[in-house]
């Protein structure tokens, strides 16, 4: 119901939107929850577990209740609180966890078999039998109790992260924080005020008393325009300030889009990351419920909230009202309802000694004991000391005292500390490192407190930042006293509710302490209180006092829980903002990769680059007809592949030699200048790490080149031999992937090819097989290194890669002209594998040099990485599982990778598996499957059969094991 | 090597090679109050001196080197002992003194210029970038998304990013991301 004359929304723009498909209307600056309410809507839920009508019980972030879904489809948002979506025209609001519908929700005889649904009866019910958990029970138990369910569609919606750096960070904007702001920023610190509302005030919003002669809100207008005129000031709404971790950096959540109709462009929300130099917390407070029986029904909600509905929303949670708290602050709920004239049908104070004025019937000494009305409040029962008396209401107002939010201090491990005085926990000091606090969340409730907090918490903090601030007179304001005396749960039979959300009521958190689980990090589990989108903010307090009372300790030993972040949900679509589609991964593509792709090449992901996979030509309809022809074409005429994407690593410096003999297995000081020379890298541990190629180009100048996948790992490994291992020797690398573009061109025609290019001719005395040198292509400066991957006759020419793109056409045209063409990672794969050429399949980081028949490369006329290692008792000899190559002899002709070897006599189990297959490939060179893997013994095993099994593909293949090399094992292609 | 054994072919090249920027086709972009834009670095070369040799290579360039972090003249902190040199002619003897590696055609240059450019780059650059910390001319080597960037201020609104070639189009795909988000805002 709206009350004339009063809250802080926009009258003049009304605001339609739909409720479970009902057309309401509300007004800028709603709530769904003050919209609701003010359309007499009080049944905005059913809970957790029993499916019990609810309402709102806040006004905050805090809400445990009135959890919505907003939006329809992919668009759809489960589990928004009702009390934090701001309304707007054509928003779609429907209820969750009911079944047909909120009113009439067929789960709600669950309510009925309440008493068998105590704490720990999962636990105890569905024990047995044990496969019946996942199949049976669990299953059934997600559906009848739960959230909201999500869309089952990809949602397009956009989020966003983002980075801020700041010197201090003022956490909330209500007056300590204001306050806070206000004098570090007019001192010139850079700030950073960030604030989960949509407008700075905090409870000034909510309250009727004034600031300096201003109201609340205007108050808090006129300091957040103050802050905004300033430069060093930024003013973040909406933005949740979620966790505090190491190095004073701060996760927030800014709500950016989800206050109007949905767009396709703008981001949903973003998560911060803001890095701040000190901290001030002004988090204020929550106020607590009190446990009675049947304290859940719609309408009964925190004196707070009533407040906040009242003067901020203007909306009267019902036609009459029953304030009912332990403190003076409650009182203010009836009065200001009184003034706004809401008919108060009875303040019930617990305490006797309590001291009330007012136009309305009061009980001191009393306690609200009791509830009835099913879908929403029809009367509570009050228990005085002249008996029980009820009293017709459509809302109870409760109060039941105030928690500081001590949440955020609790990040890193800190612990609150109880005060006896105002029996609530504040933070401990020096729980966050820079961080101070100020106002309510520091256990100061009253305005001058919280202005005086936030004060004296800017001049601390600006005092270290070495920066002085001028004090500025505090504003008047209001400095009640805070009187209250604990009350946690009224006493009776039927169940009191301590935790909203998960439907935990005092007997279950007395029944875990009944079965032993008497701390409170056991009841909390036990139990489930405290868990959900609220995090027990509103019961976490009262639940340990039951608790501490049942198990006959105090307050401060009992302890709290411990809170961790986030302080409110952040939807994992913010935290992993961007790296849906294009921005999981960078994609390299090569400068030749715009022309593959117009020849219509499939592209795979190499590491981050993407390479063919084949070249199809008209008529090819099966990949393997483009990869026989290619490696035809490489074997009989020419071939052009990309090989850019290996890695090249520029080596330079008087110890350049040195360094290289030290990292490699073999020699590299002993190479002349213009020649190549393939290496074999070790780890520390002696196992195969990479190898490649490198060229000399003079004395104190290397090339080096690693495989694709590993290009990454060796320039590390190499910064970290020269830093850490030998940081004597001279020398310097660069990265020159990218600066080159590199293309082999292979095959018995590539000389003939390059000639065709080059601006001066080559022979085999110019350039014989492993030779490097510069050349001129085009007028362009190149690189030419004779070196082979394939076992034919080819170079590998680099240019400058502005070029590239232009010399792989210049490559294709002439090697068209020669019967030949561009080929594909599937023919240079088969290609190699025909020579015995190895690659990570093979040294997958498990091998070593002795594995893969290499041992002789690790030289022993000097120390290398990975040497001793290397020469280990294990690492070496018949037992290890040695290089091979593969070819079927049998029926059956298909050899597939990741297959195991057996000797043809034993079953194929794993305790008789004698090695595994690593690379396979038709062969059209040689008309069989070819190939590589690790076998026992492999090397002196030659000719001998062993039996091929895959078990994942049902694949049996008797083979022949040889060497590794079948494809012109003499080289006299290589250097012909 | 025997390169006088190469017979040249006379007076002309057989081929045109035609160069291509690394972002060619895909730049500019204007988005709210940013605008992106390749930039051509022109030569550039990584200049790394070997050990003590600092002095002498700053006396053969006729200047003096940044540090960490920094850039004066033509050349800017690249990594641990290197810098690199844009725009600026390497005398050949240089080359006693220190590595010289060219990386004219290894980075990526993109220039981002607008009142935003801070707010755009703070979603994808982790580092602090506000005027007050990182002033005209300096530098860090940091990650822009999950790409490895040099940044450099060049002047008040204005920053030169430099990230691999080869990841040119994830580049400009995630800064005009970060610029339409933005953008988008209301």
């Amino acid at each position: 119901m709206r009350v004339n004359g009063k809250g802080l929304i926009d009258r003049s723009r009304p605001v339609s939107f739909t409720f479970d498909g009902t057309r309401l209307q509300g007004f800028a600056g709603d709530t769904v929850a003050s919209a609701l309410l003010a359309n007499d809507i009080r049944l905005m839920a059913r809970s957790f577990k029993y499916h019990r009508p609810r309402g709102v019980l806040s006004a905050g972030s805090e809400e445990p209740n009135a959890l919505i879904t907003v939006k329809r489809g992919s668009d759809a948002e489960p589990n928004v609180r009702a009390t934090v979506q701001e309304i707007y025209e054509g928003l779609e609001v429907r209820s969750q966890n009911a079944w047909p519908s909120l009113g009439f929700d067929a789960l709600g005889v669950n309510d009925l078999a309440a008493p068998f649904f105590s704490a720990g009866f999962y636990y105890k019910t569905f024990m047995w039998p044990r496969a019946f958990w996942e199949r049976v029970y669990e299953p059934l138990i997600r559906r009848a109790a739960g959230l909201g369910g999500v869309s089952g569609t990809a949602s397009a919606a956009e989020y966003e992260k983002a980075f801020a750096f700041c010197d201090l960070l003022v956490i909330g904007a209500g007056p300590a924080g204001l306050m806070a702001a206000l004098e570090a920023g007019r001192a010139g610190v850079d700030v950073i005020l960030a604030d989960e509302d949509v407008q700075a005030g905090g409870r000034l919003l909510s309250e009727t008393h004034g600031v300096e002669g201003l109201s609340g809100s205007d108050w808090a207008a006129r300091a957040i325009a103050e802050l905004a005129s300033m430069e060093n000031v930024r003013i973040m709404a909406r933005t949740t300030v979620t966790g505090a971790y190491d190095q004073s950096t701060f996760g927030a959540l800014e709500r950016v889009s989800q206050h109007h109709a949905p767009s396709k462009d703008a981001p949903r929300a973003c998560f911060w990351r803001i890095v701040a130099k000190r901290s001030i917390l002004a988090a204020g407070a929550l106020e607590r419920p009190v446990a009675f029986q049947n304290n859940d029904r719609p309408g009964i909600m925190t004196a707070s909230a009533v407040r906040s509905y009242l003067n901020r929303w203007g909306v009267a949670p019902g036609r009459n009202v029953v304030v009912f708290g332990n403190n003076d602050d409650a009182h203010r709920t009836a009065h200001d309802l009184r003034a706004a004239g809401v008919h108060v049908a009875a303040l019930v104070d617990s305490r006797p000694d309590a001291r009330v004025t007012g136009d309305f019937p009061v009980f001191t000494g009393a306690q609200v004991c009791g509830s009835t009305g099913r879908q929403g409040l029809e009367a509570v029962t009050i228990r005085t000391q002249s008996g029980t008396e009820k009293i017709a209401t459509e809302c109870l107002a409760m109060s039941g005292g105030w928690n500081p939010s001590v949440h955020l201090t609790c990040h890193m491990n800190g612990r609150p500390e109880w005060r006896d005085d105002i029996a609530s926990f504040v933070p401990k000091g020096g729980a966050i490192p820079g961080m101070v606090t100020a106002g309510a969340c520091n256990g100061a409730f009253s305005t001058h407190g919280a202005l005086a907090e936030g004060q004296a918490a800017a001049m601390e903090t600006l005092e270290a930042l070495g920066k002085k601030g001028a004090k500025s007179d505090l504003p008047d304001a209001e400095d009640t006293p805070y009187r209250m005396s604990p009350l946690w749960a009224v006493g009776g039979t039927g169940r009191a509710w301590l935790d909203f959300q998960n439907d935990v009521t005092v007997k279950d958190v007395k029944q875990a302490a009944k079965e032993n689980f008497r701390s409170v990090e056991h009841m909390k589990r036990y139990t489930t209180q405290g868990m959900a989108t609220d995090q027990g903010k509103n019961s976490n307090v009262n639940a340990l006092a039951i608790l501490a009372d049942v198990t006959g300790r105090g307050i401060p030993e009992t302890g709290t829980t411990t809170f961790r972040p986030p302080y409110s949900p952040v939807p994992i679509a913010a935290m992993g903002a961007g790296a849906q589609g294009k921005g999981f991964a960078p994609e390299r593509l090569t400068t030749s990769h715009h022309s593959t792709v117009k020849r219509k090449a499939p592209m795979i992901e190499a590491g981050m680059w993407y390479r063919p996979s084949y070249f199809p030509v008209p008529g090819e309809s099966h990949w393997r007809q483009s990869c026989d022809r290619e490696v035809n074409m490489v074997r009989d005429t020419v071939g052009v592949c990309d090989v850019s994407t290996l890695g090249k690593i520029d080596v330079q410096g008087p110890d350049a030699a040195a360094f290289l003999d030290f990292v490699y297995t073999n020699t590299f000081s002993t190479l002349k200048p213009g020649r190549v020379r393939y290496g074999l890298m070790l780890r520390e541990d002696g196992t195969v790490m990479d190898d490649g190629t490198t060229a000399r180009l003079s004395d104190t100048h290397y090339v080096m080149t690693t495989t694709t996948a590993a290009a990454g790992a060796v320039m590390r490994h190499l910064e970290f031999v020269h830093q850490c291992l030998r940081p004597e020797l001279d020398v310097s690398m660069i990265s020159v992937t990218e600066q080159w573009a590199q293309f082999a061109v292979a095959g018995p025609k590539s000389r003939e090819l390059l000639n065709g290019l080059l601006d001066m001719l080559i022979d085999n005395d110019s350039f014989p097989f492993m030779a490097c040198g510069p050349v001129s292509v085009g007028g362009v400066d190149a690189r030419l290194f004779r070196i082979s991957f394939s076992g034919e006759h080819a170079y590998e020419i680099a240019v400058p890669a502005r070029y590239g793109a232009s010399l792989f056409e210049a490559l294709n045209e002439k090697a068209a002209a020669l019967g030949g063409g561009p080929y594909g990672m599937e023919a240079l794969n088969v290609l190699r594998i025909e020579k015995g050429f190895i690659t990570h399949a093979e040294i997958h980081g498990r091998v070593t040099a002795f594995d893969i028949g290499m041992e002789r490369m690790i030289s022993a006329k000097k120390d290398c990485i990975g040497q001793t290692m290397a020469a280990r008792p294990g690492l070496l000899g018949a037992e290890r599982e040695q290089l091979v190559g593969l070819k079927p002899i049998g029926a059956v002709k298909q050899l597939t990778a990741g297959a195991h070897l057996f000797d043809p006599e034993n079953p194929a189990t794993r305790e008789h598996s004698e090695g595994y297959v690593t690379s396979v490939g038709f062969s059209p060179t040689m008309g069989v499957f070819l190939g590589m893997g690790f076998l026992k013994n492999g090397r002196a095993r030659h000719g001998q059969t062993v039996k091929l099994v895959d078990h994942m593909r049902g694949i049996e293949t008797l083979c022949e094991v040889h060497g590794p090399v079948l494809h012109d094992p003499e080289g006299g292609k290589t250097r012909g | 090597m025997g390169l006088s054994c190469m017979i040249r072919k006379g007076v002309r090249p057989v081929v045109e090679l035609l160069a291509k920027s690394p972002a060619e086709g895909l730049l500019p972009y204007a988005k709210g109050a940013v605008e992106l834009s390749e930039l051509a670095l022109g030569k550039a070369a990584s200049i790394a001196p070997f050990k003590g040799q600092l002095d002498a290579v700053e006396k053969a360039l006729g200047q003096g080197f940044p540090k960490v972090g920094r850039t004066t003249g033509h050349v800017v902190w690249f990594s641990q002992g290197q810098y690199l040199a844009i725009a600026m002619d390497i005398p050949d003897a240089l080359g006693k003194y220190a590595a010289i590696t060219d990386q004219s055609d290894a980075w990526c240059a993109l220039e981002l210029k607008g009142a935003a450019a801070e707010d755009v780059l703070a979603r994808l650059v982790p580092i602090d970038l506000r005027q007050s910390q990182f002033k005209r001319g300096h530098c860090a080597r940091t990650q822009l998304g999950h790409m490895p960037l040099h940044i450099t201020r060049t002047g008040n609104d204005a920053f030169r990013l430099l990230s691999f070639r080869s990841m040119a189009g994830t580049m400009v795909h995630e800064i005009s991301r970060a610029m339409d988000l933005l953008a988008a805002r209301r």
